[in-house]
């Protein structure tokens, strides 16, 4: 860079110039490179959850009714109240990112801490709903029963556990999602960020706003599916 | 074509990436692609010679027709550690691994890879998945099958299925983070005048190895997962007293387990067209066929996985659709083998060690590759499906072909890792073993499978026994050919005659313009890219001029 | 315009932010009450379709693609293609299961 050697570095420069990795030739090539390794490893997390999806669409279409008939012991108020706080946190995170692309610290703390606060919510709120199925004995297992629909039982249990691990990895990723979140707001009071270096706070948001549309697409299958019926 | 040997005291050593450093820290923490790529190398052979070591036992129980070395439960073991460790901590980390590893930043003229801390993490990651299978298999082993299939496996099985399983998935980051990488690093990080089209197609390979290990192996990742819950919750995903399919498992395992084999032969064949062009002295022939060929294989293999379920219950619809693109796959890869062929026409051809094993890969995965089709036709498949004839077919493709061209390569760029010369007359001898050891054990398994010897038994009947004795014969032959250059090329590394900057007079970054072995950051200044790949025909028409 | 040592990217302002995430809300209220409404087999699709819409504005909008380079938008359309292969190839199998094998003229 022909500015440092002919003036002293500034502070954004000092710490843009020190988070330049040794691989790379410039800042935008590491921010290119960056921003395209985090969508390759989204790519992979679409793979991931789509295998689940995919048994999720094999039963759904095997076995109707006894799905239909499982969707009234998926709580709706909670499901949509939880969907409505994660859209809300992908808001504040979009936010966030903007901040940081504007160099506003206090702002971006502001923000993470929001988004942290709404990950939060809704973690406590997928505990509430786990705990009512752990009362209903509807965790597959030894305790499973559905004695509403025992004819439904055994398909009904391939569903519970479908809705289980989906959204019990889901979680998982929201749990390391929060873990990132509090690195990033550490990182930020630290002053790691400016203007010109921002690229994990993005990296992060891609991150989480993934996480997101995975709701988006649990909500409708696991909680709105067949409660017409 | 001669080869200079340059004979310079030790204590002038430039610095390179293997002296500028010592001490272990120095190896297990380090960022650089290169060392991490001998991290690999060691580890990966480590792994082969165990998986070695059960098909060892296995070809000794099959010498005879009743099953006498060991129990068919013990032999149930045998294959599935041999499968297990061969595949996913062998054939897939293989190349793209060590080979990969090393020099694709140095085609590209790149300083290193794109995220050399996450390099370092796949290497970690892989060892953590090798600690825990191998434990599973200490502990007592897994009986299943490589293949893992249900009921079985979550519910009757008696063995370490979650801990191998939990292996498994592990390992499977690694390949995941290694394709990561180098999508990145191709994409980003090409030194100036280094378009795609002038990319050597190995990291044309490598690319389209990198797409499908991103894209099939998190399937793997959570299928194995959800085998693992339902043998501990046994809540009836793949069971069919609860109402679950055994064949929804199959398609989710074979959805990653097909392409996966592309992510063992694609690399392969990248090191065959780097191979081809230098021992013919020849500009590889359709550059561009064998560039789009590698990418057609990397998408279609992902549509064929239905044909390991043509018994299995699938439905005959689904499995005429499978079956016809799972000739349409076959033609890329026929594509790859006449240009390699119509490269070597009128070139000047030479039969060093490297070329020896390209030879090998060319003639054997051919011969594989056709019997592919065979098993892609419906109708052959009932009788052929679960027989020796799938065994043969895919060693003949795997280690006839993909093994081939692993020694291949790393007799290849052995100079430019090593710095040291190979002794040329045992590499040559080596790969004749292996040629002949091979054939020797895998071609009577076609006949023993057209008739109708089934896989995964520990005994069978007397009238196969000869077939067996060849095969197990040549597989202690073909155990030879693969010690041999353990031995030498250890020596060497030790021993051998310091090697030239380009003692193959080939082309690419990593030959022209880095020292063997290349110093830690490459080159010494980025290269600027302005002639196109394989370069080799000025030589020729000088040549032919006069 | 981009300068290779300093980082311009597309800042993208507060209100359309602010119009994405009002319009995720409405869309997912809409959905929760779509679905109460019996439409048959009409449920799964309007509810699908509706993920589908608030899918894209996050993506685009929230994860910036609309701003993004070519490569990017071709890395999210692999991705969603290929779990469009490994779901619909699979469903084809079981939908097929209880075809009749052979037509009847064949008899």
């Amino acid at each position: 860079m022909a500015d440092s050697t002919t003036t002293a570095p500034s502070q954004g420069e000092l710490e843009h110039a020190s988070a330049l990795q040794h691989q790379f030739d410039d800042p935008l090539q590491q921010y290119d490179s960056s921003t395209l390794g985090m969508w390759t490893f989204l790519l992979t997390e679409i793979m991931f959850f789509g295998g689940m999806f995919g048994a999720y669409t094999i039963y759904r279409y095997k076995y109707p009714e006894a799905f239909a008939s499982t969707s009234h012991y998926m709580d709706l108020t909670l499901g949509a109240i939880n969907t409505a706080v994660l859209i809300c946190s992908s808001f504040t995170m979009a936010l966030a990112v903007r901040a940081a692309q504007l160099g506003r610290k206090r702002a971006i703390i502001g923000f993470l801490l929001g988004t942290l606060a709404l990950g939060t919510v809704f973690l406590v709120i997928k505990g509430v709903e786990y705990h009512e199925k752990y009362v209903e004995h509807h965790i597959p297992g030894p305790s499973f029963s559905y004695p509403e629909h025992p004819e439904y039982a055994h398909t009904a249990q391939i569903l519970f556990f479908l809705y289980f691990a989906m959204t019990g990895m889901h979680a998982i990723h929201m749990i390391v999602g929060v873990g990132l979140l509090t690195t990033l707001l550490v990182m930020t009071i630290r002053n790691r960020f400016s203007a010109n270096f921002y690229t994990p706070v993005e990296m992060i948001g891609l991150y989480w706003h993934f996480v997101d549309i995975v709701w988006i697409f649990l909500f409708p299958l696991l909680y709105l599916i067949g409660q017409h019926a | 074509m001669s080869t200079t040997v340059l004979e310079q005291p030790r204590v002038h050593e430039p610095v390179n990436y293997l002296n500028a450093d010592y001490g272990w820290k120095s190896w297990l923490f380090t960022h650089d692609h290169k060392r991490i790529a001998l991290l690999y190398l060691f580890s990966i052979t480590a792994l082969f010679f165990v998986g070695g070591f059960f098909a060892l036992l296995m070809r000794l129980e099959l010498l005879t027709p009743p099953g006498d070395l060991v129990s068919s439960d013990t032999y149930n073991k045998l294959f599935t550690m041999h499968g297990i460790i061969m595949v996913f901590f062998f054939l897939v980390p293989s190349i793209p691994a060590t080979l990969g590893n090393f020099c694709l930043p140095m085609m590209l003229g790149a300083r290193d890879l794109a995220f050399p801390r996450i390099n370092l993490l796949s290497w970690y990651i892989y060892i953590a998945g090798a600690i825990i299978t191998l434990s599973a298999v200490i502990s007592g082993g897994v009986d299943t099958g490589w293949t893992f299939y249900p009921p079985f496996s979550t519910t009757y099985s008696q063995t370490h299925v979650v801990l191998t399983a939990v292996g498994v998935f592990v390992s499977g980051f690694s390949s995941i983070l290694t394709g990561l990488n180098f999508i990145v690093t191709v994409h980003k990080m090409r030194a100036p005048g280094m378009t795609f089209m002038r990319m050597p197609l190995f990291v044309w390979s490598m690319y389209a190895t990198s797409i499908i290990q991103v894209l099939g192996t998190p399937v793997i990742a959570i299928t194995l997962l959800l085998i693992g819950f339902e043998r501990i919750l046994h809540a009836g995903i793949f069971d069919p007293k609860l109402g679950g399919d055994p064949i929804l498992f199959q398609h989710l395992f074979w959805f990653y387990s097909h392409p996966a084999v592309y992510i063992m032969i694609l690399p392969g064949m990248g090191v065959i067209s780097e191979l081809v062009p230098c021992f013919s002295r020849k500009r590889i022939f359709g550059y561009e066929f064998v560039a789009f060929s590698s990418l057609a294989i990397a998408v279609f293999g992902f549509l064929v996985w239905g044909h390991h379920l043509f018994v299995a219950g699938q439905s005959m619809y689904a499995g005429m659709i499978f079956s016809f693109l799972s000739m349409v796959v076959a033609v890329p890869s026929a594509i790859k083998v006449f240009n390699w062929t119509a490269t070597m026409y009128q070139g000047s051809v030479s039969y060093e060690t490297p070329m020896l094993y390209a030879f090998g890969f060319i003639g054997l995965f051919t011969i594989g590759g056709l019997t592919g089709l065979f098993l892609a036709s419906m109708g052959l498949d009932i009788h052929l499906t679960d027989t020796y004839f799938v065994i043969a077919h895919f060693h003949y493709v795997m280690v006839g072909g993909m093994v081939m061209a692993y020694m291949g390569g790393i007799h290849f760029w052995w100079p430019k890792i090593s710095g040291r010369l190979y002794p040329e007359n045992w590499g040559r001898f080596a790969a004749l073993v292996v040629f002949v050891g091979f054939n020797l054990t895998f071609f009577p398994q076609f006949i023993l499978g057209y008739h109708g010897m089934p896989r995964r038994y520990h005994a069978y009947a007397p009238e196969f026994q000869v077939l067996n004795v060849l095969s197990s014969a040549g597989a202690s032959i073909l155990g030879l050919g693969y010690i041999m250059p353990i031995i030498y090329l250890t020596w060497s590394w030790f021993r051998g005659p310091i090697a030239p900057p380009n003692p193959w007079d080939a082309r690419g970054l990593e030959w022209e313009r880095a020292p063997s072995p290349p110093p830690t950051f490459n080159f010494e200044t980025t290269p600027i890219v302005t002639e196109e790949a394989y370069n080799y025909a000025n030589e020729m028409e000088a040549h032919v001029g006069g | 315009m981009k300068d290779a040592t300093h980082i311009t990217h597309h800042v993208t302002p507060v209100r359309t932010y602010l119009i994405v995430f009002l319009t995720l809300l409405v869309l997912t209220v809409t959905t929760t009450k779509v679905a109460e409404i019996d439409l048959g087999e009409w449920n799964f699709v309007v509810a699908f379709l509706i993920a589908i819409t608030k899918a894209s504005l996050v993506v685009l909008f929230f994860m910036h693609v609309r701003y993004s380079t070519s490569l990017t938008k071709l890395f999210v359309c692999a991705g969603l293609f290929w779990m469009a292969i490994l779901i619909s190839i699979t469903l084809c199998d079981y939908i097929s299961r209880d075809w009749q094998y052979l037509p009847q003229w064949i008899h």
